[in-house]
């Protein structure tokens, strides 16, 4: 009997331990994956032609021509929409984002700034978001759902013609398509570089603890 | 590693190479090499990679391609009518876009082009373009989305397809209806049966209330608001109502067969 009483122990410690669950994992990097794809294919689409006096370097686009990446770009959208409402679903389900990215408030944004910029913020509990956390994985979650409503405008504005409408005309929705893919760059460098300066919560998301 | 390499050139923009590549192949040769979709393969030649590396990322995103098609076949309504627009927002200058200059496109002489018909319809007798011109026809101000993104607002005036597809006895239950074209290198390409017989589908005969320029495919184009750019013929010699994927210019290089919008 004490031998049950020990594991069931070890078990909820464990259980204690564990800060990104798997399926949140799973998603996580099945995510990164498509988006990068995305990403990359979608550089390519843009530099044929251009909405701003820029394009980007072959070196870093997929696809190798506009056809290339066009068929790279309309694969990996089914890997991110599937996976996207797979955690859309799971996230809204199980109170995790309730749980997780509120409240958010304007003071605390500010004071968590601040302390994130003096180098006083903590990072003691990783199961804790902090206010700016909060701030930019449901901003994110927004953009990553307006970058797929405004591509789906794009693709089809005469079946799906409200929508395109929506964003204001197909040739505004291309500008929001463009500005969302700049705000998940963004997004990207920062909780990247950040995700390097706090390795334990890395480790988080490759191994749950 | 090397699979990717395939899709994925640093530094090389594959378009321009097998393009400088293309040129030096005699025509027959070329026109082969094109519809065989065999212009990322042969680049494995060019960058001298690997052939039998070439399993493929390709492969799959063909695959794939194929059940897009599908899926907007499926999506496709019907009655969803393409937006249209008042005069006032006709895109002007409306832009000449080809694979070709301008100085290139195909010029037709309309006294002597004949509209050819083919494939399962009752009546394959050709139409002369005064005869063509003698059906009712409609105009339409719509959005042209080019593939490259961009789009422009047009006045399209002609006859719809479908009236014409009643008048030659055409089988509308056949699967599509295959145009091909006096541009340079062949262009063809494939429109299915729904698209075809969607009410704005048009044999376009002219452009902005005049006949149709050559710059935009005189003597006759077809003019499909409800697809992209590169799937709306000009210059249009024959079409042929067909149950077989004969292919098309651009599909077989690897733009999405459906692509509709």
């Amino acid at each position: 009997m004490s031998a049950v009483t020990v594991s069931n122990e070890q078990a909820t410690s464990t259980k204690a331990k564990v800060i990104q669950p798997a399926w949140v994992r799973a998603l996580h990097w099945t995510n990164a994956f498509a988006m990068v794809l995305m990403i990359m294919s979608g550089w390519q689409i843009y530099n044929a032609s251009p909405l701003f006096d820029f394009r980007f370097s072959s070196s870093i686009t997929l696809g190798g021509w506009l056809g290339g990446a066009l068929l790279w770009h309309f694969a990996a959208m089914w890997l991110l929409m599937v996976n996207g409402l797979i955690y859309l679903t799971v996230g809204l389900a199980t109170g995790r984002f309730r749980k997780k990215l509120l409240p958010i408030t304007p003071e605390g944004v500010i004071s968590d700034t601040k302390a994130a910029l003096t180098g006083k913020l903590s990072h003691d509990d990783l199961t804790k978001y902090n206010q700016v956390q909060k701030l930019l994985y449901a901003g994110i979650i927004i953009i990553g759902i307006l970058i797929v409503l405004s591509g789906l405008a794009i693709w089809k504005p005469v079946q799906l013609q409200y929508l395109t409408a929506l964003f204001g005309g197909y040739e505004a929705a291309r500008y929001v398509h463009f500005f969302c893919m700049a705000g998940i760059v963004a997004f990207m460098v920062v909780h990247v570089v950040l995700a390097l300066l706090v390795p334990k919560s890395l480790r988080a998301m490759i191994i749950g603890r | 590693m090397g699979r990717m390499r395939n899709l994925l050139i640093p530094g090389v923009d594959k378009t321009l190479l097998v393009r400088d590549a293309v040129k030096t192949m005699p025509d027959l040769t070329r026109r082969r090499f094109i519809s065989g979709g065999a212009s990322l393969g042969a680049l494995t030649l060019l960058t001298g990679c690997d052939v039998t590396d070439s399993f493929s990322a390709e492969e799959m995103l063909k695959q794939v391609s194929k059940f897009n098609d599908g899926v907007q076949a499926l999506i496709f309504n019907p009655n969803a009518m393409a937006p249209t627009f008042p005069e006032s927002a006709i895109t002007k200058p409306f832009p000449f876009n080809a694979y070709y200059d301008l100085e290139d496109a195909p010029t037709v002489d309309g006294k002597t082009w004949k509209l050819e018909v083919r494939g399962l319809v009752e009546n394959k007798k050709s139409w002369s373009l005064e005869e063509l011109y003698q059906l009712p026809q409609v105009k339409q101000i719509t959005r042209h989305i080019c593939v490259e993104g961009w789009s422009a607002i047009g006045s399209w005036t002609g006859t719809p397809l479908r009236d014409f597809l009643k008048v030659i006895g055409a089988d509308t239950r056949a699967k599509y209806v295959w145009f091909q074209c006096a541009d340079k290198d062949g262009y063809n390409s494939p429109l299915d049966m729904a698209t075809a017989l969607h009410a704005q589908t048009q044999m376009t005969f002219k452009f902005g209330d005049e006949i149709l320029p050559r710059a935009y495919g005189f003597p006759m184009k077809i003019r499909v608001p409800t697809k992209l750019g590169f799937k709306n013929p000009k210059y249009v010699m024959s079409m042929e109502v067909t149950n077989d994927y004969k292919g098309g210019f651009w599909e077989d290089q690897g733009y999405n067969s459906f692509s509709g919008s």
